[in-house]
């Protein structure tokens, strides 16, 4: 599977930007759910796209509907009470439209997905290479003998030792890391064209963390697929991504492939977010600085600039404007929704990387102060 | 998991004994009728009764009389004899095993099929009319009491007193040996009633137990992986959610075994409940010890099965 070849030909990092039709078009996606407390907006139209071979990030904190999106794509959100709509275009058919039989043919095979919680993602009752058998079986016409005998090749793969012995024991047999790349593993049975992985380092512990990215990062090169990676921290999009969506309360407010976006974020929610991860470089004086409140509820959301009751830069219009998805000045593939102007934007970000509080940066700016 | 099976054995056999002590107790306390006077018939003359009382052993203390009972069974599984008719209590039992327990497999088989069905359909469309309705009948059918639900079966479908006349009725029960299709049929409405209020609480078990199941993780990655929707409960699903089912089943089955007193009674089948209800109110000591002995055994075995199973069921589980 891993040939030097492949591996030559691997696009570097950042330098080639994509080319041709992409593999997955989301276009305006909206998925609603109906409860009893009212309509969920859990995903209010978002576009983004995947190419062949790269990586997506997605960030956002719980509740911002990164994982429904991702769901919704295979169709695993689909219920009496979801109301879907958009495009999901995958190799230029349209999964949001598909039949559920049409749908079974892409899940585990051109698509696959990988979830949060290793412990509680595979079967406790079934041996981990009856359930990788059961991945392969599922999509091809291959005897139980030679499915049995890819899935030792894939766990051996994703550096599981001891792969003949490991495939016949059960999952609790497994630490939560070597769970992990169980899951990778059946992920990978039938060679998907795009992997799903959904916060695929958040319940592990960080050195096995830096592992599982490294070896999805050295899976990507040796088969060549695109990766989804959704996730709140930007430690791991900051590894692993190409390019970058941050969503929030079921939108996508920033979008820009990686290195634009580190080098200037250009939304306070972006901003938020990276002042509330410490760093190891950073001088010990350097304060943290949490977002504010929490996440809006999503029956309910706020008016205006969804983001505008946590924004430390929300002026009174805030509250009244929604604001839309738009090219910055001078960076057509860099996109945000802010309506702050640019220049007050550069303003602020110049002033908070020097290390200035949210309300000094605001003053500085020239920003009206914040009412009480 | 061998010397945790032999500790099972041991502390079973220990609350054998216990059952036994306090049965003997409770049924020398009880305000019952004198054996004695009772097997004497007409002849009650105080010689011939205290002739019988020495016969019997009546008349030694408690706690000899229970020595010599459980030296009886410990040593020999020597359950005594029965007052009246003198025969021994373990043939007595073993004669009326064969019905008992076609009554109680077969009515397993019947509430097992039915609750799993029904239990399977209301989860997979919880919520919907059709789910309330079978739900609702099943909370009915778990209050009907047995005996009523078996006089209502005579009533409508027996051949001989019913309504319709569709069902052999009661005393129709013949041995599987001598005429499998009439054992057959006769046992169909026993079967029913033995199974309806069953069936119902497993339907109920079932549903809640697939309804947590559908909503773990596993069962997203089973969607994911491409899986058929039918392959993901029947396999995925089900294989979490009967386990505990398992373990009921086990227990239920043995605990029947014992106590079918009010289906055998209603429709006339010669199994272990009766002879039981026959020797409480004959106050045929030997044979209620018997019997009630009897029942307990099963159930201590049936546990000690369960949980044997249990680990097979379930490889997180392994005793030590």
């Amino acid at each position: 599977m891993s040939t030097p070849a492949a591996n030559a030909a691997a696009p570097e990092r950042a330098e080639t930007g994509p080319s041709g039709e992409p593999l997955l078009r989301v276009e305006d996606l909206r998925v609603e759910f109906h409860t009893e407390d009212g309509v969920v907006h859990a995903v209010d139209g978002i576009t983004y796209q995947v190419h062949r071979g790269r990586t997506l990030g997605i960030v956002g904190e719980s509740g911002s509907g990164k994982t429904v999106a991702s769901m919704t794509t295979l169709g695993l959100t689909r219920s009496e009470n979801a109301h879907i709509s958009g495009r999901l275009l995958f190799e230029g058919k349209d999964l949001a439209t598909a039949s559920e039989d049409e749908l079974r043919r892409v899940r585990g095979n051109d698509i696959a997905m990988i979830f949060q919680d290793p412990l509680s993602s595979l079967h406790p009752f079934f041996k981990v290479g009856n359930q990788m058998i059961e991945a392969v079986r599922t999509h091809r016409e291959v005897s139980k003998k030679e499915a049995r005998a890819h899935a030792v090749e894939l766990l051996g793969l994703v550096g599981i030792p001891d792969p003949e012995r490991r495939v016949d024991q059960y999952p609790h047999e497994f630490s939560g890391g070597m769970r992990q790349r169980v899951m990778i593993a059946m992920a990978l049975s039938n060679e998907p064209k795009l992997l799903i992985a959904d916060e695929p380092t958040t319940a592990l512990d960080v050195t096995v963390q830096a592992q599982i990215l490294a070896l999805l990062e050295r899976l990507q090169r040796e088969l060549e697929m695109a990766i989804v990676i959704i996730t709140h921290d930007l430690g791991v999009v900051a590894e692993m991504a190409d390019d970058i969506a941050v969503m929030y309360a079921g939108r996508i407010v920033e979008t820009a492939p990686a290195r634009v976006m580190f080098a200037g974020p250009q939304h306070p929610y972006a901003w938020g977010l990276l002042k509330s991860i410490p760093s190891l470089g950073g001088t010990r004086k350097e304060s943290l600085v949490p977002i504010p409140g929490m996440p809006p509820s999503l029956i309910n959301r706020p008016s205006g600039c969804h983001f505008h009751p946590r924004c430390p830069y929300a002026l009174p219009d805030h509250a009244r404007i929604d604001p839309a998805l738009q090219p910055t000045p001078g960076a057509p593939e860099h996109h945000v929704a802010c309506l702050l102007e640019a220049e007050v934007r550069r303003r602020l970000w110049r002033e908070l990387s020097e290390g200035r509080t949210p309300q000094e940066a605001r003053a500085a700016a020239g920003l009206p102060p914040e009412r009480p | 998991m061998t010397s945790y099976i032999i500790r099972r054995v041991l502390w079973g056999v220990l609350l054998l004994v216990v059952v036994l002590a306090l049965l003997f107790v409770l049924f020398r306390i009880l305000p019952t009728a004198d054996p004695a006077k009772l097997r004497a018939g007409r002849l009650q003359s105080p010689k011939i009764i205290a002739e019988i009382r020495a016969d019997l052993g009546l008349n030694k203390s408690l706690p000899a009389q229970f020595w010599l009972y459980l030296k009886g069974i410990l040593f020999h599984f020597n359950l005594g004899y029965s007052y009246y008719s003198n025969a021994p209590v373990k043939e007595l039992i073993f004669d009326r095993l064969p019905a008992t327990l076609s009554l109680v497999l077969g009515g397993a088989v019947v509430w097992l099929v039915g609750g799993l069905t029904v239990g399977i359909i209301s989860a997979r469309r919880a919520g919907t009319i059709l789910d309330r309705a079978t739900m609702g009948s099943a909370l009915v059918l778990v209050s009907a009491p047995e005996y009523w639900l078996g006089l209502l079966m005579l009533f409508f479908f027996a051949q001989d007193i019913g309504k319709w006349h569709i069902f052999p009725g009661a005393g129709s029960y013949v041995p599987i040996t001598s005429d499998p299709t009439k054992w057959f049929t006769s046992l169909i409405m026993p079967w029913l009633v033995v199974a309806a209020g069953t069936a119902a609480i497993y339907a109920r078990l079932i549903r809640g137990s697939l309804l947590e199941t559908m909503g773990e993780d596993y069962i997203r990655t089973a969607r994911a992986k491409g899986l058929s929707e039918r392959r993901v409960v029947l396999r995925h699903g089900m294989r979490s959610a009967v386990t505990p089912i398992v373990t009921v089943l086990g227990i239920d089955i043995a605990v029947l075994i014992g106590s079918s007193v009010l289906v055998e009674t209603v429709f006339l089948i010669p199994g272990i409940g009766r002879l039981n209800y026959v020797a409480i109110t004959h106050s045929d000591y030997p044979i209620v010890e018997g019997t009630v002995l009897f029942a307990s055994m099963v159930v201590i075995i049936a546990n000690i099965l369960v949980d044997i199973a249990y680990a097979f069921l379930d490889p997180r589980v392994r005793y030590s």
